[in-house]
């Protein structure tokens, strides 16, 4: 068992539902980053999405690709990345996910990207390029290093898709709240429990709800058809705006606090 | 010679090129695409109507024009100009657009997005979007806009929304980043119109199978004029539309294919846009193709003269056909366009795009060492109008 896949099983026995973080890796810098990994393990993170900055990020808003120029700007590479993970992993279990684009994971070499990364301690990787069609190459490394490699759905995908991911993931299965960017919306779909429920058929992993999340009052009601919710945009913009001043650590905090509160406060409907 | 598959193949790659390096929410837009496209191809009624377009509206076919002039000034090969530049709104770009418009209308889509580097492509979708009565809306990098600036308001005079793009490098590669993040929003209604060989399956076929109208009347017009076929093709390579559209047809008969890649301020400097020349095997905008990056995967800036050469990718079956050695790809600087420029403009009365100087530039400098009775066809795939604030500034003329 993947330390994805533990926790996802421990919280479900305690009936409660993953918090899935995510940060940029060297926004600010590397030193903030590995302090922010702790501080929403300490504020309630069940797991943390790690992004991998890239020169042209198609997939994201202007708050993540601002976020990615910041920590490319800083001279940020995979090594560091897969160091700072290393150095995680000597005082936290949290599983950590890399997000990231297909060519910088393929210029360092796909076989000895999946070794180096299974070696510093990282639990699944998301290439957000890279569909099933195109993945047998990475994903032959992922499998025998026991990498999860984790594949979206989204509001487009229909049930051939569904299936085809399905039989592909590890880990878990993204699901896509909007047909868009990362970044924050005001009002989500209000499909996105259809389509859960209906993703629920082909699959028996869990399913986590990302793209789009602003807040705790989405947070809780996503919370009650997703088994993870992810969060990115909305703490990358705490970290634009706090920097490397000392209040980052607290404001991050505070709000993944109130995300978690949320989440656990959820309704059940009938 | 090497016998050349038939490509690409069912999942789009041309030998380890191409694909679909897409995000999942596009996965079903470019499955429907795919299918749409491999049913409208064989389609009667489809090609008439492409053709009545091709014919009554873009103005085709151009000619194949005899450049004697320039011939006997440079004493060697006998040089023809495949004049795209004579196609309706001045470049070879509305060849495709006009094929993807009229895919558009048959898949129900009414919105239709681009984006464009030197303008071209952008008024050629514009057009179209504005002659089939479609909303448009055209991605241009900042840069770009700011040395294009007679195209951007082209593209408003028929229509056409123009988003500035000021990521990145804020050209080519940056449009074509939000021009994705844009469909990947609207995916519902809109097409996207990709103006080059690139992008993901099934771009990269459709939009050669598009062009090749161009290389298919060359054959033809060489036949009548020559008797036979020319010994070698030229033509400029950024993505590579009006590359493939020429070279395609050729590519199972005896003849030699160069492609021209912006050489910019020299590939020393490593100010240029040679992917082919100078890049490694990487991944872009949806597809696996020679890339210009840095040793982390980092797409690089690039440099040309010309907007529409000044992208870090190339079409996937440029890089497959370098590899098999069928194409050979080479580059001219910015310098070298800018005499090829000059020259065409003085010897031939054509001021040509300059994107295609760089293609003339390579013909001029191997036409005085090739044979007299050798032919040589370049591919001039736009007009110069374009470019002339570009030209005079570098010139120290003021307009």
């Amino acid at each position: 068992m993947t330390r994805i896949e533990k926790r996802f099983a421990t919280l479900k026995e305690k009936g409660e539902k993953a918090l899935i973080t995510f940060i940029t890796a060297g926004d600010p810098d590397m030193g903030s980053t590995e302090r922010l990994i702790y501080a929403l393990e300490e504020a309630g993170a069940d797991m943390i999405e790690l992004g991998i900055p890239f020169s042209d990020p198609m997939a994201d808003g202007p708050t993540i690709q601002a976020s990615s120029e910041r920590a490319l700007k800083g001279g940020v590479t995979i090594e560091d990345v897969l160091a700072l993970v290393k150095r995680v992993r000597k005082r936290s279990e949290i599983p950590i996910i890399l997000f990231g684009y297909y060519n910088p994971i393929f210029a360092y070499g796909v076989e000895r990207f999946s070794a180096d990364a299974r070696e510093a301690g990282v639990d699944g990787l998301l290439v957000v390029d890279l569909p099933p069609e195109e993945a047998d190459e990475l994903k032959k490394h992922t499998d025998r290093e026991g990498l999860d490699l984790i594949f979206l759905l989204t509001p487009t995908s229909d049930e051939r898709r569904m299936r085809l991911v399905a039989r592909k993931a590890r880990g878990f299965i993204y699901y896509v709240s909007v047909t868009g960017v990362t970044g924050t919306r005001d009002r989500l779909p209000e499909d996105v429990r259809l389509y859960v429920e209906r993703a629920r058929r082909f699959t028996d992993l869990p399913i986590g709800v990302g793209f789009g999340v602003s807040g705790p009052e989405q947070a809780r009601t996503l919370s009650q058809w997703a088994d993870g919710i992810i969060v990115g945009s909305a703490i990358v913009k705490i970290i634009e705006r706090w920097g490397r001043s000392e209040r980052l650590l607290e404001e991050v905090k505070a709000f993944v606090r109130s995300l978690k509160e949320a989440m656990e406060s959820r309704v059940y409907e009938a | 010679m090497k016998v050349l598959k038939r490509l690409p193949d069912r999942k789009g790659h041309y030998g380890i090129y191409g694909g679909r390096y897409i995000a999942e929410t596009l996965m079903p837009a470019v499955l429907e695409l795919e299918e749409a496209y491999r049913r409208y191809r064989r389609d009667r009624a489809f090609h008439r109507e492409l053709n009545y377009y091709l014919k009554e509206y873009v103005g085709r076919p151009t000619p194949l024009y005899f450049a004697e002039r320039l011939t006997s000034r440079l004493g060697g090969a006998r040089i023809y100009l495949k004049r795209e530049d004579l196609c309706h709104t001045g470049a070879h770009k509305i060849n495709n657009t006009i094929g993807q418009a009229l895919l558009a209308k048959r898949m129900g889509k009414t919105r239709i997005i681009a984006e464009t580097g030197a303008g071209q492509h952008g008024v050629a979708t514009a057009t179209v979007a504005a002659m089939f009565g479609f909303r448009c809306e055209i991605y241009m990098g900042v840069e770009d806009i700011e040395r294009q600036k007679p195209n951007v308001f082209r593209m408003k005079l028929l229509g056409a929304k123009v988003n500035p793009v000021s990521s990145g490098s804020k050209t080519l590669k940056d449009a074509m980043n939000e021009a994705l993040r844009d469909w990947v929003t609207n995916v519902r209604d809109t097409f996207y119109i990709i103006g080059s060989v690139a992008g993901p399956h099934p771009y990269p076929m459709m939009v050669r199978d598009f062009q090749s109208v161009i290389g298919k009347e060359t054959k033809a017009q060489i036949r009548a004029a020559e008797g036979r076929l020319p010994d070698l093709l030229v033509a400029c390579v950024g993505g590579g539309s009006n590359a493939m559209g020429l070279f395609h047809p050729f590519l199972r008969d005896d003849v030699e294919m160069v492609g021209v890649e912006a050489g910019g301020r020299g590939i020393e400097t490593g100010e240029h846009a040679a992917s082919i020349t100078a890049g490694r095997v990487g991944v872009l905008h949806g597809s696996k193709s020679y890339l210009l990056q840095d040793d982390h995967g980092q797409v690089l800036h690039t440099h040309s003269i010309s907007a529409g050469l000044d992208y870090p990718g190339v079409g996937p079956e440029h890089s497959y056909l370098k590899d098999i050695g069928r194409v050979r790809y080479v580059t001219a600087t910015d310098e070298e366009a800018l005499e090829a420029f000059k020259a065409l403009s003085m010897w031939e009365g054509i001021i040509p795009a300059l994107e295609s100087a760089h293609a003339v530039a390579y013909a001029m400098k191997v036409a005085p060492s090739m044979d007299r009775d050798s032919i040589i066809v370049v591919n001039l795939s736009g007009r110069g109008d374009k470019d002339i604030e570009t030209v005079a500034r570098v010139m120290g003329v003021e307009l």
